[in-house]
């Protein structure tokens, strides 16, 4: 609109003095003002992170139990499939929808040797016992491996914790024993977080493998769960400590609150077991009808149906009121 | 109201022309006028500004936070109290923004050919949530580990783990201080840019412009 | 701040209390907002046309 056209558009309107810079200026001191209290009064939430190192010293069975999952190809990242791997454990569909899968692999991960064999490999440098255990390990069939992981695992059902060890009651479990409390050890002395974020370009700032590898475990999910952060606990709107959170994903967290996002069966093929793609689909939708708002008959006459317009307006209305009054009354004072 | 002629209406070639088209869009008297329509007198209208004025502080605080690093202000109760600033910031420009965009829904305020100010308006607000989420990750601690883990199943399930991997601190880092922070400023800077141009709305059922009388009753985004 | 905050719950509804807080700030600015007058300097008042 020209300069010309807005004259017009406001022809009838009273205009008065107004100092859009100082209103500025004073809305910056006053957010300042209120931030810096804050800050002060408040400060801001910094729980400070898990390592590696202090997941196998607080909870070493879980630890365990979680690096053996790796090392069977049993773990949730394991079986994800893409962006990480071929497989289809964590692979949502809709309908027709299969983008995770369109999408294809382009973080590749093998947990069972990036997790536990290659830095067992690295460990075992001058560590005869593991040097032999890991030799054993990879010339044994696939179908042995499979036999003493299975063994091992449903033995940490009942493993106690002895002088840093896990120790599970006796049985036929090869050489894995001796990999796992090896990883335990290394894992314990802070050497494994370092390991799994080494990469042969020097610098590292990917912590897929270690955030993968603590994802699968259940320690990291227990303190989540404590903070009320999991996601059927509304946890994205949550924040660590007595700070808020991301309030303004109300909409979308709600969505894994109800069904059918939150149930088995589902409904129209929508269940938990896609509802991630399910509820980005219905927000994309909701989201698009937002942005759109302005051009869609019944939602943008919402405004006029709801008068809360009238309060924000109610000067302009009672001066409009009063001229059209004055206007009508004025022949009926000269009859 | 006046405008001053362009020297050149008609030469001067595309930087001629670009002028022209800036000067007759938007003129320095548009872009910081003195005067405006009464009916703005409401406190509803400060949303907006706030909005901006936290955005501004934001910025300032992530620029210093940048500056210095992102492990320093777990170390420093200096780079603490910078974050608390970050955090709180953020805090009030989203409480601020929604209530802009709720004054704005109950103005109808796209209406006589604003529709493109309010889509532009709605799009920096869905790339600040975005900008946010990266700052979540980007934290270095049990917060952002945890955000990151949840939030990479909803990523990967839409395809989009393709290209954007949360659990890349580096990825995420670089996203939310350079490339997030410009786009959003650059939507904001368009959104004032076209309220600017365009004034602020009339309100709801008042007369045509112009025209005393014949009542616009409509909340068409178009003029 | 930073030990666990105290949580609203109701059926299936569990919102943080600082999440409360600040959704009720909103709704309250909003509503100060919409009602309260604006100042108006002295001369620039608005004046009923037809007084």
């Amino acid at each position: 609109m020209s300069t010309m056209d807005k004259a017009t558009y406001y022809r009838d309107i009273r205009m008065v003095p107004f100092d859009l810079v100082k209103e500025l200026v004073l809305a910056s001191a006053g957010v300042l003002i209120v931030v810096v209290v804050l800050a002060a009064v408040l400060s801001s939430p910094d729980v400070p992170p898990v390592t590696i190192a202090r997941w196998a010293t607080a909870d070493p069975v879980d630890f365990v139990t979680t690096a053996a999952s790796e090392l069977a190809g049993s773990s949730t990242s394991a079986d994800y499939g893409p962006p990480y791997n071929n497989n289809e454990g964590s692979v949502q569909t809709l309908w027709f929808l299969k983008p995770q899968s369109w999408a294809g692999v382009h973080t590749a991960v093998d947990p069972s040797n990036q997790f536990v064999v290659e830095p067992l490999q690295q460990a075992a440098v001058g560590n005869a016992a593991l040097t032999a255990a890991l030799s054993t390990f990879q010339s044994a069939s696939s179908d042995q491996q499979t036999s003493w992981l299975d063994a091992y695992s449903k033995a940490l059902a009942d493993a106690k914790v002895d002088n840093g060890q896990v120790t599970v009651a006796v049985g036929d479990y090869g050489p894995v024993p001796v990999l796992m409390n090896n990883l335990l050890g290394l894992a314990r002395s802070g050497g494994l977080d370092g390991l799994l974020l080494a990469s042969d370009r020097f610098f590292a700032t990917d912590y897929t493998r270690s955030l993968l590898f603590m994802g699968d475990g259940g320690y990291l999910e227990g303190l989540a769960k404590e903070q009320k952060l999991t996601g059927n606990q509304w946890g994205m709107m949550h924040e660590t400590g007595r700070y808020p959170g991301q309030a303004w994903l109300w909409l979308y967290t709600l969505g894994y609150q109800i069904p059918p996002f939150n149930q088995g069966h589902g409904f129209l093929g929508i269940n938990s077991g896609n509802a991630d793609l399910a509820i980005t689909v219905m927000m994309t939708l909701l989201t698009l009808i937002l942005v759109l708002l302005p051009f869609i008959p019944g939602l943008r006459d919402i405004p006029r149906w709801i008068p809360i317009h009238r309060l924000i307006w109610r000067r302009y209305y009672s001066d409009l009121k009063d001229g059209q009054r004055a206007a009508t009354a004025k022949p009926h004072d000269s009859v | 109201m006046s405008r001053a002629q362009p020297e050149e209406p008609t030469g001067g070639g595309w930087t001629g022309t670009i002028r022209n088209q800036i000067a007759g869009r938007l003129p320095l008297e548009e872009l910081l006028p003195t005067r405006q329509p009464d009916y703005v007198r409401s406190w509803v209208y400060l949303f907006g500004a706030i909005t901006i004025a936290a955005l501004i502080w934001v910025m300032a605080s992530g620029v210093v936070l940048a500056f210095f690093g992102p492990q320093w202000w777990h170390r420093s109760s200096i780079g603490r109290f910078f974050n608390s600033l970050h955090f709180w910031g953020v805090q009030v420009f989203f409480v601020f923004l929604v209530l802009h965009l709720w004054t704005q829904f109950w103005a109808a305020g796209w209406r006589d050919g604003r529709g493109p100010t309010w889509v532009i308006g709605v799009v920096a607000f869905l790339t600040s949530i975005v900008a946010a989420f990266t700052g979540y990750v980007s934290q270095q601690n049990f917060d952002a580990q945890w955000i990151a883990v949840n939030a990479k199943d909803a990523i990967n399930a839409t395809g989009l783990g393709a290209i954007f991997n949360p659990l890349n601190f580096g990825q995420a880092y670089g996203i939310h201080i350079m490339l997030l922070p410009v786009v959003v400023v650059l939507l904001v800077a368009i959104h004032i840019a076209l309220v600017r141009m365009k004034g602020v709305v009339r309100p709801i059922g008042a007369p045509a412009p112009g025209v005393s009388g014949a009542a616009t009753d409509d909340t068409e985004a178009s003029a | 701040m930073d030990s666990p905050a105290p949580y609203f719950h109701w059926g299936f509804i569990l919102f943080s209390v600082p999440n409360l807080v600040v959704t009720g700030l909103m709704l309250a600015f909003f509503g100060v907002a919409l009602i309260a007058p604006f100042p108006t300097r002295h001369g620039t008042k608005s004046k009923k046309q037809n007084q």
